[in-house]
């Protein structure tokens, strides 16, 4: 990183953006100055809050009113751009500077052609003729991986699968060659092998054109991933920026070190994940001198009286009063204890099974109305979201379920608590068959133990009631306790269990963050004193360093209560932390499981392999991996045999014609594939479990 | 999308029943058909007869059967009043009802429209904040009083405008039309103006919230992020987006436009079916209040399929199969 004499290709001063509003004008982003190389990528990271999205659209010229540029200055290949005239700036966008957004479902136009909006935004930027623009776009379509790309062209973006629709995404913001694209989490919104196919997509085409990218995203393992350099950003601040190997392996800010040592890490086996407490401050309470002092573990007096101004440090700069004293190497890694004892310890033991399901299914009727089926001669059309599933939850033991979308994970969890009714299979809870129940007065004595966490911590609590009606709700429902005060003290005693203060009760769900909701969420399924726990995705809509609080919570309070957990995620890392048990699923089906290191160790089905490789490499080891190719097909209409042969390497003549059973695999649980029953499994790379002396 | 069509049509079909049978009802249930039909001093075994011979004592099923029969050949029997088959009297009010009805609505969508997209585009604008003043007024002043308004000012005081009637027509076949002739122009502008605005500003807001709504979602950010100009934005992308809900408005009110011109007519004097309507409420015309409910039932019908089609030409989503549209849910 020599001082080169010409200009970078953008530079960013000093920038400030300020929202204006009734009650006094709130600084988004404040004093950030960076630059971007030509052809370099340059990954934001920071939790929501931080002012990276801010900071892109500015750039971009693209806030949304009443947000402005207050101050500083923002200039591309040297020439100052934010002072620019509306029509101007029109122009620059999409040619020098082009941006991709998050989800790529809400980002095309359902009206228009595919093609259509690639020759339209081709015309507006070149002098090509219309012909000319139809052969450019379908070259660039089949430049971003659409099979035939000219037969695409004249298809509709909800003909598209998502991940089909963020290619299509790509290749419109680069259809005008811009120098720099801004991209906004461009794969969040997607599934865990569609996120790997697009960044190397993103990555290979920028690489081709010289087109620089700022990499706006919360995910740690994206930027490892792509990143020449990283920015974080914390309360609309950059505290750290510099090469990427050096942030993450070195990081020198509290808060970064914080942060990476909250990412749960497959093969890190840890008692905790490390915690930063309490959450990014809200605008309109930044605190006074860093903002990151009510947090950080070292703030001292000067801390909370004066702002730290960015120093250089090795190759990186830091904003911190200690940034030369704090040694962040290994942050990933360090301060984590390990449980290998313990993990062995709770291997061998076996627990009593709590809840087992047996051959459960559930199939959705999703046919077109009769008419209709009458005139296209098409048959009833059934959704088999669940087809056949069996598993066994040992009491205290946490079984994971993991998957892309669409794969019935979730259904899983509605049919566990009693939320769907079954098609076929039994559900035994504690022996009984809960499925069979059919009378609410039968079934109210099982519900009371049995209780379920939700992914969204907005939409999952009344907003009108205070969070003391709605944690003793459960308790009122079920005839816990009738006497008030009684209510009161157990109220108060679960919200501090969760980490709540006794004072929360009398406040409303919108007055508390999304990490503490959760924990009011929380402290409602434990209302009803519950020995299962159902978590359907429950940290997936936190921010890293708020998942890890819950994660630890959660864990706790396993330990204290002896909780069984059925727990639901795409984030193969959580599960790792998190879990004793781990099933993969795909298409209504259970393809393996088994006890979570062996799992992650020495995976075996072709599908769990391909989901492990695509985690990203966060401690940037090099690990080869195998390329992820294609998509989940509809589950309404599943390949035949064994629905994973499309997508597998080593699907043959049997695999297309019959499906698999789940047979006992080597090291416990069972697989459900003729090639590992064949022997025909090549031996996969194993995963380096955490060597002996990378930790303390 | 047969299917879709036929699935419509059936539904359709299902609506006229229900209809004719509540017409059917009101001409068989309100009061005696026979005394309206003979006079005063007509005897007892007469009326019998007269009962007989029009098949009045057939069961229910068998009377409503031949009312519906009837009813689709466009026969609704003899106006009491009148003394003329009721279709002939509604040819003849059609043509009126129907031009003032599809001149209003012109009217308001090629006021309404362009405004409502004015008005979102330049939400604080001067001449938005007028519209949208202007238009509260609109909504919420009753038909007759506008109307009553118009004709003080432009008839009475200004005298430049009829204040009553059709003008000059000129009869093409069986329809007649005012749209040929000067006068006929001329008194057809405060009747249609007067039931136009209603619409016309509804039609605004709806177009306005649509746009507003619309300027917010992702593909437009991404428009505007690829550097196309406004026009391709704001024509292109965002008006065709709000086209849908539009079109499911419009088609509703081009149906009360024809069904409640009546306030209209009898503010204009305009010889149209709703002045029939008021008449034969007037005068318990059965047969006409009949045949006034299945016919604005009918047109209710036909403009709703015409809109679930529009819907098939505006939105590609609708066009394919559900398997698709599942299959990526």
């Amino acid at each position: 990183m020599a001082a080169e004499p010409s200009a970078p290709l953008l530079e960013v001063r000093d920038l400030r953006v300020e929202i204006p509003t009734r009650r006094g004008v709130l600084v988004a982003v404040d004093g950030v100055s960076f630059h971007i190389d030509e052809g370099e990528v340059l990954g934001v990271v920071g939790e929501s809050g931080a002012g990276k999205s801010l900071t892109g659209a500015a750039i971009i010229g693209l806030l949304e009113p009443p947000g402005r540029v207050a101050g500083g200055r923002i200039l591309l290949e040297g020439r100052r751009i934010d002072d620019l005239d509306a029509e101007s700036m029109r122009r620059l966008r999409g040619r020098r500077i082009g941006m991709i957004f998050q989800d790529p479902l809400t980002s095309l136009n359902p009206l228009y052609t595919v093609g259509r909006q690639l020759v339209e935004t081709i015309l507006t930027h070149t002098e090509l003729t219309p012909g000319q623009a139809r052969e450019r776009a379908i070259g660039l379509l089949a430049e971003v991986g659409i099979p035939s790309a000219a037969e695409r062209f004249d298809h509709y973006p909800h003909q598209f699968s998502g991940g089909m629709r963020q290619r299509v995404v790509i290749a419109l913001a680069l259809c005008a060659n811009p120098r720099l694209v801004i991209a906004d989490e461009p794969t969040t919104a997607l599934d865990v092998s569609i996120q790997a196919q697009i960044i190397a997509l993103l990555k290979r085409l920028c690489r081709e054109h010289g087109t620089a990218v700022m990499l706006i995203t919360h995910d740690m393992g994206v930027i490892a991933e792509t990143a020449d350099r990283v920015a974080v950003m914390y309360a609309g601040r950059i505290v750290e920026i510099g090469p990427v190997r050096e942030v993450i392996k070195a990081a020198r800010h509290p808060y970064t070190i914080g942060l990476m040592g909250s990412i749960p890490l497959v093969g890190h086996d840890v008692e905790r994940l490390a915690q930063i407490d309490g959450a990014m401050p809200r605008l309109d309470e930044i605190p006074e001198g860093c903002a990151f002092h009510p947090r950080c573990p070292h703030a001292g007096a000067r801390c909370r009286r004066e702002r730290p101004e960015r120093i250089r440090l090795g190759d990186s700069e830091v904003a911190c009063w200690h940034a030369g004293e704090l040694e962040g190497a290994g942050a990933l890694t360090a301060g984590r204890r390990r449980r290998e004892g313990e993990a062995a310890a709770r291997a061998a033991e076996r627990p009593p099974p709590l809840v087992e399901l047996r051959d459960l299914a559930r199939h959705f009727d999703v046919s077109a109305p009769f008419l209709t089926r009458l005139f296209s001669r098409e048959g009833r059309k059934i959704l088999r979201a669940v087809d056949g599933v069996s598993l066994t939850i040992p009491k205290g033991r946490t079984f994971s379920l993991v998957g892309e979308s669409g794969c019935g994970k979730s259904t899983v969890a509605r049919l566990a608590v009693g939320l769907y009714r079954p098609t076929r299979g039994t559900i035994l809870f504690d022996g009984q068959d809960y499925a069979k129940l059919d009378s609410h007065a039968a079934m109210a004595p099982v519900r009371r133990r049995l209780q379920m966490i939700f992914q969204d911590p907005y939409a999952s609590l009344n907003p009108r009631w205070r969070v003391a009606e709605i944690v003793a709700e459960p308790i009122r429902a079920h005839g816990l306790a009738r006497d008030r005060g009684e209510i009161r003290d157990r109220v108060r005693a679960l919200l501090r269990q969760v980490g709540l203060s006794e004072a929360d009760e009398r406040k409303y769900p919108h007055e508390f963050s999304g990490g503490q909701r959760q924990r009011i969420s929380i402290a409602r399924a434990l209302a009803s004193r519950p020995e299962f726990l159902v978590c359907d995705e429950p940290t997936s809509a936190l921010d890293v360093s708020v998942q890890a609080q819950i994660l630890n919570l959660m864990r706790d309070l396993q330990r204290e209560l002896g909780l069984t957990y059925l727990f639901i995620s795409h984030n193969l890392a959580v599960v790792y932390y998190i879990s004793d048990y781990v099933g993969v699923m795909y298409l209504g089906r259970l393809v393996e499981w088994a006890e979570a290191r062996s799992l992650f160790a020495r995976p075996q089905h072709p599908y769990t392999r391909m989901l492990l490789d695509t985690i990203p490499d966060l401690e940037m080891t090099g690990r080869r991996r195998a390329p992820v190719a294609g998509e989940v097909p509809s589950p309404i209409s599943p390949p035949p045999g064994c629905a994973f042969h499309p997508r597998c390497p080593l699907a043959d003549g049997r695999c297309r014609g019959e499906r698999p059973e789940p047979l006992p695999r080597a090291g416990g649980g069972e697989v459900a594939c003729h090639a590992v029953e064949e022997g025909r499994l090549p031996e996969h790379a194993p995963r380096p479990l955490p060597a002996r002396e990378d930790a303390d | 999308m047969i299917g879709f069509v036929l699935r419509r049509l059936l539904q359709s079909v299902l609506v006229m029943l229900t209809v004719a049978l509540i017409a059917f009802g009101l001409f068989r249930y309100v009061g005696d058909p026979i005394n309206n039909l003979v006079g005063q001093d007509t005897s007892a075994i007469e009326r019998e007869q007269l009962r007989k011979k029009l098949g009045l004592d057939d069961p229910f099923v068998v009377q409503f059967a031949r009312f519906v029969k009837n009813a689709a050949r466009g026969d609704f029997g003899i106006s009491y009043r009148h003394r003329r088959p009721v279709a002939e009297l509604i040819v003849e009010r059609l043509p009126a009802t129907l031009e003032l009805s599809i001149v209003a609505a012109l009217l308001a969508l090629l006021v309404g429209v362009p405004m409502g997209v004015y008005t979102g585009l330049h939400r604080d604008g001067f001449l938005s904040r007028t519209f949208m003043t202007l238009s509260l007024v609109g909504v919420s002043l009753p038909t007759f009083l506008i109307g009553i308004l118009l004709i003080l000012l432009f008839g009475v005081v200004l005298r430049w405008l009829p204040t009553f009637g059709r003008g000059e027509v000129v009869a093409i076949g069986w329809w007649t039309t005012g749209l040929l002739t000067a006068s006929g122009l001329k008194a057809l502008i405060m009747p249609a103006v007067t039931l136009a605005l209603f619409q016309m500003t509804l039609i605004m807001r709806l177009v306005r919230a649509e746009m507003l709504e619309v300027l917010r979602t992702d593909y437009i950010k991404f428009a505007r992020a690829r550097g196309l100009s406004n026009r391709a934005i704001h024509f292109g992308h965002a008006l065709k987006n709000t086209l849908v809900p539009v079109i499911t408005i419009t088609g509703l009110q081009l149906g009360s436009i024809i069904a409640f011109a009546i306030i209209t007519e009898s503010v204009f004097q305009w010889p149209g079916m709703g002045l029939l309507f008021i008449q034969a409420i007037n005068e318990v015309d059965i047969p006409v209040m009949a045949a006034y409910l299945v016919m604005i039932a009918f047109f209710f019908v036909v403009i709703n399929l015409a809109v679930d089609l529009l819907y098939y030409l505006v939105d590609p989503r609708l066009r394919v199969d559900r398997e698709q549209a599942a299959g990526h849910g």
